[in-house]
């Protein structure tokens, strides 16, 4: 049968591993931002989900952490990884090294350890970006649907896919230096708002909400956000394409 | 003491409190929403299969309608159900995917012409039509006559939620995320809103409204083995429960799912056996058509989980280091379908088991996945109990799904239910009984009452831990009160899960970090969730009889003659141990389709004695109206249409009707 949960060979102990987290609490005036260590003996398939929780339930029950579906789906669990903006749920112990550093997502509002709050940003961002479908025409809730061509529909799909989750504007050079800045999460979406023909906006639309440095011109074109995008959307391509949309309306 | 007040108070953000409070918006209400998280990463989220509405545009769905999408709901339902509301649901269903549509989900679609599927462990080669290209297609699901489940890729749930979330960020619908709804502000008749714990500063908050609609989704993390999130602990079942006045309906049908991967507990979807994949055991054979000739692996969830947890006692189980499973093969899909319409499947394949699924098998078992049971309604969503208070979603026991839910149908009736109980929310704002005479006092004690209860638990030097008796309890449920229930499994549940209870009045905190320290959070929630447990596990050891996913050996034939009816579990005082459990009848004189045999599963039910006579009477009505129009017989055998908001009264197009 197959081979599942790679093994370790049986005659080799269980590793211990250090999870050096983080720590601040700004709710408690007396707390200062520091590294603390925990050890833990790895167990075979072990996840940081289930790390974090060992030690939540073992020996820290202050420990501050969020995740939600656990499957690498709700984007609520992203966080520095040795360094790294990554989804936690979804990160195997056995793919680090024996001593992990956890550290909250940069840029978002920090809540406590390695809760960030990224929702609060999330739907400012959405407000700002307007990202909704914009149609004037009552929807018919008897007759048949509109039509779409099937491939349209995957495409818009491939950019519907993104969970939110904040590592691209961590992992983003503009956003450190530029507060405002929309980010790879924000021009996506719009890149993906601009392929649906169901959206009525224009070119010109577009523009006034992501046509300055801001937006799609304060793209530095770094990459950070392609290489750690948990969902791996077609980022790069879709900024620079935007970009050049933009760049001609801004001519005209 | 800090005061919000609204029309409504939506407490969930999940696909069906977001509808309902889009419904209650447009009628000119003031509407707010809470969440424990932010909206978009609700469970509704992790939806990956898709959602059932009886379009009929494919190949394999022509013909397909209400008539059809009801008796599978029912039979799905092992006669549980109510017919009225699966009625209401199916005819909403593909409006609710239309008007989806409408908000931008990017449904798959129609591709004219022939194309290759799996059917059957066959490659067959379906032709779409082309009248039918472009228009929304459908993949096939278990327990389904006809491939009905619309869906984007394996993200329905996603795609849903995300363009559900951007609608009422479009109306401007304020959710206020991370805060905890921890108690519901009532006298015993009336509901006005609810006391609210911030989850980042800790402070409690009294919101007051007119009405209040619990959509909070499910309890699976009362199970050890679950697919839900970390966040699917019923807190909004158990307070409504705690008022005392308040049931919570069939608790005890509770259902598993038969393919979450082994041991992690997460969820493939059930489009990979509906796609083509099969069921292996550990000689690699596909022993489902051993169980199951007709629908084999696309039987009924509870039927398929059952035959495989018994396939695994039979001794054909394969084992890892963590224990028995069987395999998903979906090998035979072949790569650019599973890249293409699997690709969620395939991540989680990769990333938690470090397998390739185009190439290997997945280990899989089945786990807790779905709580068919919630706060009781009434068909507009209306709790029972409480004027003012409404549910929608996993959270309520509307009761769509009986003893056991369709896949397809939950994503499908979250917006659905939403569309109508948002729309009753309104009505009620809008009626005298709507009005609200709240005293100051009565909302100042209820927060004081709460405030009182978490500074002692805050404060609390017991002796117990919250995270032992969590895991004890989980454990429990995932051992006793599984797929496979007996009488005295169920006692010893019963009796355990008292002893927790009690143990857990006497939790001690370890921190006392300022904000909302986590360990109070989960100290508070495991007291409630120990209620929820009672509750599925007395109102499963008293159900003496086998249906849907509540199967007792010890009684193994679905009893109509006894339990044609619903559980409603009360707590009317908060030191009782066990809940109070009335029943309500399920009239058979008044059933569309009368009990009979689902077409999988036993066929071995003991008959309530009206079915004979209500069975003559569906057949007279129907030979008397002869080929007339099949809504004029269906009218004639159970009027629904009135319970549904005018504007959701209207036929359903078909591509057939402009054939
Ligand atoms: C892995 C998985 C896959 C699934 N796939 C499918 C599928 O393919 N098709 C299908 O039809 N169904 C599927 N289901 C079922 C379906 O997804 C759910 O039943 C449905 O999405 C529930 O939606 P909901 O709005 O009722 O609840 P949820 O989406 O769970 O939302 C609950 C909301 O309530 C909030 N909340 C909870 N408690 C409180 C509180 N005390 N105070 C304030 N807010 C609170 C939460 O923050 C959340 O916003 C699946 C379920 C799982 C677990």
């Amino acid at each position: 049968m197959i081979n599942i949960l790679r093994r370790k060979p049986a005659d080799q102990s269980p590793r211990r591993l250090t999870l050096n987290i983080l720590r601040h609490n700004p709710a408690d005036p007396a707390s200062v931002p520091q590294l603390q260590a925990y050890e833990i003996e790895e167990a075979e398939g072990m996840t940081l989900f289930i790390a974090l929780n060992e030690i939540r339930a073992t020996q820290d029950p202050s420990l501050q952490f969020d995740f939600v579906c656990r499957a690498g789906i709700c984007g609520s669990c992203a966080m520095l990884i040795d360094g790294r903006p990554s989804l936690a749920c979804r990160t195997l112990t056995r793919d680090l090294g024996k001593s992990i550093t956890l550290a909250p997502l940069p840029f978002f509002e920090l809540i406590g350890d390695l809760s960030v709050n990224t929702g609060k940003w999330m739907r400012g961002t959405s407000e700002r970006l307007q990202t909704w479908i914009h149609n004037q025409t009552p929807i018919s809730l008897n007759t048949l649907e509109e039509r779409m061509e099937p491939e349209l529909a995957e495409a818009i799909y491939e950019l519907d896919r993104c969970i939110e989750c904040g590592c691209c504007i961590a992992g983003c050079g503009t956003a450190q230096m530029r507060e405002k800045f929309v980010g790879a999460v924000g021009l996506n979406k719009i890149a993906r708002f601009r392929l649906d023909p169901r959206d009525n906006r224009s070119d010109d639309d577009f523009y006034e909400l992501i046509g300055d440095d801001e937006g799609v011109f304060g793209c530095m074109s770094l990459l950070g956000c392609h290489d750690v995008c948990p969902k791996q959307l077609p980022l790069q391509t879709q900024i620079a394409y935007l970009r050049r949309k933009m760049a001609v309306i801004g001519f005209e | 003491m800090d005061v919000i007040h609204t029309d409504v108070l939506v407490i969930g953000g999940g696909l069906a409190g977001l509808r309902a409070a889009l419904g209650a918006k447009k009628r000119g209400s003031k509407v707010i929403i809470l969440s424990l998280v932010p909206p978009k990463r609700s469970h509704s989220a992790a939806a990956q299969g898709g959602m059932q509405a009886s379009l009929g545009n494919t190949a394999k769905g022509a013909g397909d309608n209400e008539d059809i999408h009801f008796e599978d709901t029912v039979r799905g339902s092992d006669w549980g159900n109510d017919q009225e509301v699966a009625r209401m649901f199916v005819h909403t269903a593909p409006k609710a995917v239309r008007e989806l549509a409408g908000w931008g989900v990017p449904w798959n679609r129609v591709q004219a012409g022939p194309r290759d599927v799996i059917i059957d462990n066959q490659k067959v080669t379906l032709t779409e039509a082309e009248a039918a290209h472009g228009l929304i297609t459908a993949r096939d699901f278990g327990g389904t006559k006809k491939w009905r489940t619309c869906y984007v890729s394996d993200g329905t749930g996603h795609a849903m939620l995300y363009a559900v979330s951007d609608r009422t960020i479009a109306e401007g619908i304020p959710v206020h995320e991370r805060m905890e709804a921890v108690s519901l502000i009532h006298d015993g008749q009336r509901c006005y809103g609810a006391i609210v714990r911030n989850l980042i500063t800790g402070k409690l908050l009294a919101y007051v409204a007119r009405a209040t609609c619990i959509a909070t989704g499910g309890f699976g993390r009362i199970y050890q083995s679950t697919t839900n999130a970390v966040i699917n602990e019923g807190i909004g079942a158990a307070i409504a429960l705690e008022t005392g006045v308040v049931p919570l309906g069939n608790m005890e049908a509770v259902q598993f799912h038969p393919t979450a991967i082994f041991p992690a507990g997460i969820l493939v979807t059930e489009g990979c056996r509906g796609d083509g994949g099969l069921l292996r055991d550990v000689d690699g054979h596909r022993f489902m058509p051993d169980y199951e000739p007709e629908k084999k692996e696309l039987a009924s969830r509870d039927v398929v989980a059952r035959r495989m947890e018994a396939h695994i006692r039979s001794g054909k189980g394969a084992s890892n280091r963590f224990g028995e499973h069987l395999w998903l093969d979906i090998t035979q899909l072949g790569e650019a379908h599973i890249n293409g319409k699997l690709r969620e499947v395939k991540e989680i394949c990769q990333n938690f088991l470090g397998i390739d699924p185009t190439k290997q098998w997945i280990p899989v078992r089945p786990a807790q996945h779905y709580s068919m049971g919630g706060v009781r309604t009434d068909a507009h969503g209306a709790a029972r109990g409480l004027t003012g208070l409404f549910a929608c979603g996993e959270a309520a026991c509307w009761d769509l799904h009986g003893f056991n839910r369709l896949g397809g149908n939950s994503v499908a009736e979250t917006v659905v239910a939403g569309m109508i109980v948002g729309e009753a929310i309104a009505d009620f704002c809008k009626t005298p009984a709507g009005d609200m005479h709240v005293s100051t006092a009565l909302v100042r004690d209820c927060w004081e009452q709460e405030s009182a209860r978490f500074s002692a638990l805050a404060a609390s030097r017991g002796t117990e831990s919250a995270s032992a008796l969590l895991q004890r309890m989980q454990a429990i449920m995932s051992e006793k009160v599984g797929i496979v229930r007996n009488g005295e499994a169920l006692t010893a549940a019963v009796d355990e899960l008292k002893t927790l209870l009690l143990r857990s009045r006497d939790i001690g905190l370890r921190s006392s970090a300022p904000g909302a320290n986590p360990e109070l959070t989960a100290a508070w929630r495991v007291q409630k969730m120990l209620k929820l447990a009672l509750c599925v596990t007395y109102g499963a050891l008293q159900r003496t009889e086998s249906r849907g996913a509540h199967f007792r050996d010890d009684f193994p034939r679905r009893d109509d003659a006894q339990w044609l009816k619903r559980t409603l579990a009360y707590w009317r005082d908060p030191d009782q141990r066990v809940p109070t459990l009335e029943y309500e009848t399920l009239d058979v004189r008044h059933m569309e389709l009368p009990p009979g045999w689902r077409g999988y599963g036993a066929r071995d039910a003991v008959p309530h004695p009206d079915t004979e006579r209500r069975e003559n009477e569906v057949e007279q009505i129907r030979s008397r109206l002869g080929d007339a129009e099949r809504q004029l017989i269906q009218q004639s055998l159970m009027p629904f249409r009135h319970l549904l908001p005018t504007h959701l009264r209207g036929l359903n197009a078909r591509l057939e009707d402009h054939a």
